[in-house]
């Protein structure tokens, strides 16, 4: 079994993300990057598939530019056996990737796509499920377990109402939830081997992929900042000013 | 508790920047080394160390390890932390390649090391032990005893210890009087050791204790001491460990700090003697320490600045949450904001920075020397007294001022800033004292190649000089003046020593402390002055750091020029003294009679 896992570039989730001054972009500039957190979980799920004898070949993709190829080597440092990379600019849509991922299927015949169910930075949630319309396949979004069976994979999802288990048809999509696992660090001398491991780069025009934003940037603003507390001295006080300053009762 | 953040930028900056680290590998012939792998694995170690090993640093402190029946139980949570650090390939890092190690330089490892430190030093202790105890048998073992013993040295698998002082040998390792006697193929030990760091634990299956003993009709004195191999349990056949040796820990020291890691005393012997195997040749044994001395040393200056580090983080988190006092509009302010809290820090950081620039480069030098480099050869020999007297001094001063931006709640224990102070204060004790440092800087260093090596880092520091006054930027030319006045006062109170010392032990004592400090904050200065004139190149291109870290390794060098550098004359001053009231009185006038 052939196992393929998409992995994204993004704002370490520890960095404190800042917005351009001209409030076109988010500023990442000199800041620290890091694989989408779900991503990791993605790849963790496929590594540990592989260790338990259940896939043969793990590889991981990202699409993007040549940065990217830092989160493909923390995906080979993490046991994924071989890279690839997509060479695109920055911020292409949902769609676009979708579409390129969809080629990169086409081409490798993986038996099971995992991917992370959004990315921290755009927070989409949309890829796996499109990259699912594109190749007609069976997705199973949302997962916090994983069973392979013959010809078959079961996928236990986070519903609102609890946990829901769907069987998947081969091959098949899955994107990750949190507690699906909780990823490895990346040991030393696998950290070594990781640059030795193939990492191939393909670009839109070799995958015979015609990109097309549908959607504009138009602007980012940060949160607004929260203003200082006060301290109230009775319950009388806090009643006044919750029903005639905050007025929400 | 503290939590603590991996410096990966200025590491990384240090690395690439300041040591050249791809042109290093290089010269090493290490393909596929460089900075961004560098950056990458320090990267990844940084999450084990603030994730698994900082969190256990005060739990350590708090609750160290007990002692019964001759066996020691280490603080709860190390031993999973240490399985951790083994199967990800830690400990491995720099060790050769054929004992199955990942043969990184030297410098690598520091950097790494550091972060351990930081997190976790009491944890770090262990592992720290054992690559001293890997050093020696590289340099020094049959091949018998090291198909036996690296292997699971180096994964990591078992642990290291160094058995050296006993209660009457202390700095003065003449006095040793464990005593080996030959049977068959093997010695056997006995004598008592104290001061045995991690000598006992139950967190690996077997412990290889390298321990200082005297053969039967040794000659008395230095030349009459040998280093042997004592495993906790002896191997069978296969190499396994299998019979409990005659060794045990029977007590453990109540410390001021470092709780967590165990300080044993060691009984070799108690009942037939303990099986020993001799390192090396006899009688060699005191030789054989000095060529890992250089290595122990940098290690143990390495902590000075990890634990350094960590107390800088914690001062400026509290600085940000702790609010005193109030502007005219009525906002409160934070003490960060105060000046002379500010100065404290920046005095921290600047520190830091100096030390982090001095223990890689001292570090990076061992990587050069080992290609054979003689320049890079003499630098270690002279920097070595400087990274382990100088940067263990600044750690007291330096987790001294967290407490102090602490205030009151610095003095608590819950606040966790007394344990980096209680900790850090082993340093300039432990592998020779800040004394034994100084005499060696001005003995072995300085007098014994008639300052040759002393005077290559002169003229290097001339060299920067040069550089400064050809910037263009303000800054940097301001940089030249207290950097001349400090290099100047240097250089006469080393021809100084040159002079008269050399025939005068008592003057070499009393002046060798001011000169050990002297050395360090001039050779802090120095390095950080290289790091602005790097960063300022940086700063027009397209750089990885960022403008912002650019200018603030320009501005953090400014700073140690106005707080740090002038102590350099102030030392010098005080070695042109010759200090010749240190003996102005006898005892009895010193007990006021």
């Amino acid at each position: 079994m052939k196992i393929l896992v998409a992995v994204k570039r993004v704002i370490d989730y520890n960095a404190k993300v800042r917005v351009k001054a001209d409030n076109s972009d988010v500023d990442l500039s000199n800041t620290k990057m890091a694989i989408n957190p779900f991503c990791e979980i993605a790849v963790e799920e496929a590594v540990r598939l592989k260790e338990a004898g259940s896939a043969q070949e793990v590889v991981a993709v990202s699409v993007g530019p040549k940065a990217c190829q830092e989160q493909i080597r923390a995906a080979l440092a993490l046991g994924a056996d071989r890279g690839i990379q997509v060479e695109t600019d920055d911020n292409l849509e949902s769609l676009n990737v979708a579409k390129l991922l969809a080629q990169v299927v086409r081409d490798e015949q993986p038996d099971l796509i995992i991917m992370g169910k959004q990315a921290i930075d755009s927070d989409n949630n949309q890829t796996g499920q499109m990259l699912s319309a594109l190749l007609n396949m069976p997705q199973g979004t949302f997962a916090s377990e994983i069973n392979l069976q013959e010809g078959e994979v079961q996928v236990i999802r986070e519903i609102d109402g609890g946990l829901q288990t769907l069987g998947l048809t081969l091959p098949a999509i899955i994107t990750t939830d949190l507690r699906l696992n909780e990823p490895r660090y990346a040991s030393l001398p696998n950290i070594m081997k990781a640059k030795r491991k193939p990492l191939a780069v393909v670009t839109p025009e070799t995958l015979g992929v015609e990109l097309k934003q549908h959607s504009k940037l138009l602007k980012v603003t940060p949160p607004a900042e929260r203003s200082a507390g006060i301290l109230v001295s009775s319950v009388d006080e806090l009643i006044e000013k919750l029903k005639n300053q905050a007025k929400v009762i | 508790m503290s939590t603590y953040t991996p410096p990966l930028k200025d590491a990384s900056f240090v690395l690439d920047q300041l040591i050249g680290l791809n042109q290093l590998c290089e010269k090493l012939q290490l393909e596929d080394i460089n900075t961004e792998l560098a950056t990458v694995i320090i990267e990844e170690a940084g999450k084990l160390a603030s994730d698994i090993l900082a969190p256990l640093n005060s739990v350590g402190d708090e609750k160290g390890s007990s002692v019964s029946a001759g066996k020691v139980q280490e603080t709860a949570g190390f031993a999973d932390a240490y399985q951790q650090f083994v199967e990800n390939g830690w400990a491995t890092l720099t060790g050769p390649e054929e004992f199955g190690g990942q043969n990184l330089p030297n410098v690598i490892g520091t950097a790494v090391n550091e972060l351990w430190h930081s997190s976790n030093m009491s944890f770090a202790l262990c592992p720290m032990l054992s690559q001293g105890a890997v050093e020696a048998l590289i340099a020094h073992g049959s091949e018998i005893l090291k198909a036996h013993y690296l292997p699971p040295l180096i994964s990591g698998e078992w642990t290291g210890t160094m058995n050296l002082t006993e209660p009457n040998a202390g700095s003065d390792l003449a006095a040793v009087a464990a005593k080996a006697k030959p049977e068959g193929d093997h010695y056997k030990i006995s004598g008592q050791k104290i001061f045995i760091t991690w000598g006992d634990h139950q967190m690996t299956s077997n412990i290889v204790h390298l321990v200082l003993a005297r053969l039967p009709n040794a000659p008395a004195g230095v030349k009459g001491i040998s280093l042997f191999i004592v495993p906790k349990y002896c191997l069978d056949e296969q190499g396994q460990p299998a019979e409990l040796n005659d060794v045990s820990c029977i007590s453990l020291e109540h410390k001021m700090g470092i709780h967590g890691s165990p300080t044993c005393v060691m009984s070799f012997g108690d009942n037939d003697g303990a099986i020993g195997y001799l390192v090396g040749e006899e009688n060699k044994g005191l030789s054989y320490m000095f060529t890992m001395m250089n290595h122990a040393r940098q290690a143990v200056g390495l902590q000075g600045l990890s634990i350094s580090e960590r107390a800088y983080q914690q001062a400026l988190q509290y600085s940000q949450e702790r609010f005193q006092g109030s502007r005219r509009d009525g906002q409160k302010i934070a003490i960060i904001d105060h000046p002379d809290v500010r100065r404290m820090l920046m005095a921290m950081k600047a520190g830091n920075e100096a030390m982090r620039a001095l223990a890689y480069s001292a570090a990076a030098d061992i990587d050069h020397a080992h290609s054979g480099d003689e320049a890079a050869k003499a630098r270690v020999e002279l920097y070595t007294p400087i990274v382990k007297g100088w940067m263990t001094e600044l750690a007291q001063e330096l987790t001294s001022l967290n407490i102090q931006v602490h205030g009151g709640m610095g003095f608590i224990e819950e606040t966790g800033a007394a344990q980096h102070y209680r900790d850090a204060r082993i340093l300039p004790i432990y592998e020779g004292t800040t004394g034994i440092q100084a005499l060696d800087l001005i003995g072995r260093k300085t007098l014994l190649d008639k300052g040759m090596a002393l005077k290559a880092l002169h003229a290097d520091i001339n060299e920067t000089l040069n550089q400064l006054t050809a910037s263009d930027n303000k800054q940097l030319q301001a940089l030249q003046h207290p950097l001349k006045v400090a290099l100047e006062s240097a250089v006469s109170a080393g021809d100084w020593i040159l002079e008269n010392t050399a025939d005068d032990p008592q003057t070499m004592g009393n002046v060798s402390f001011d000169n050990l400090m002297m050395m360090g904050y001039l050779t802090g200065g120095w390095l950080l002055a290289r790091s602005a004139l790097l960063a300022n190149k940086l700063i027009t291109q397209e750089n990885p750091y960022g403008d912002p870290f650019l200018q603030g390794k320009i501005a953090t060098a400014s700073f140690y020029a106005e707080h740090y550098l002038p102590r350099v004359k102030q030392h010098a001053d005080t070695v042109l003294t010759g200090l010749s009231n240190t003996f102005a009185l006898d005892i009895e006038q010193m007990q006021g009679v």
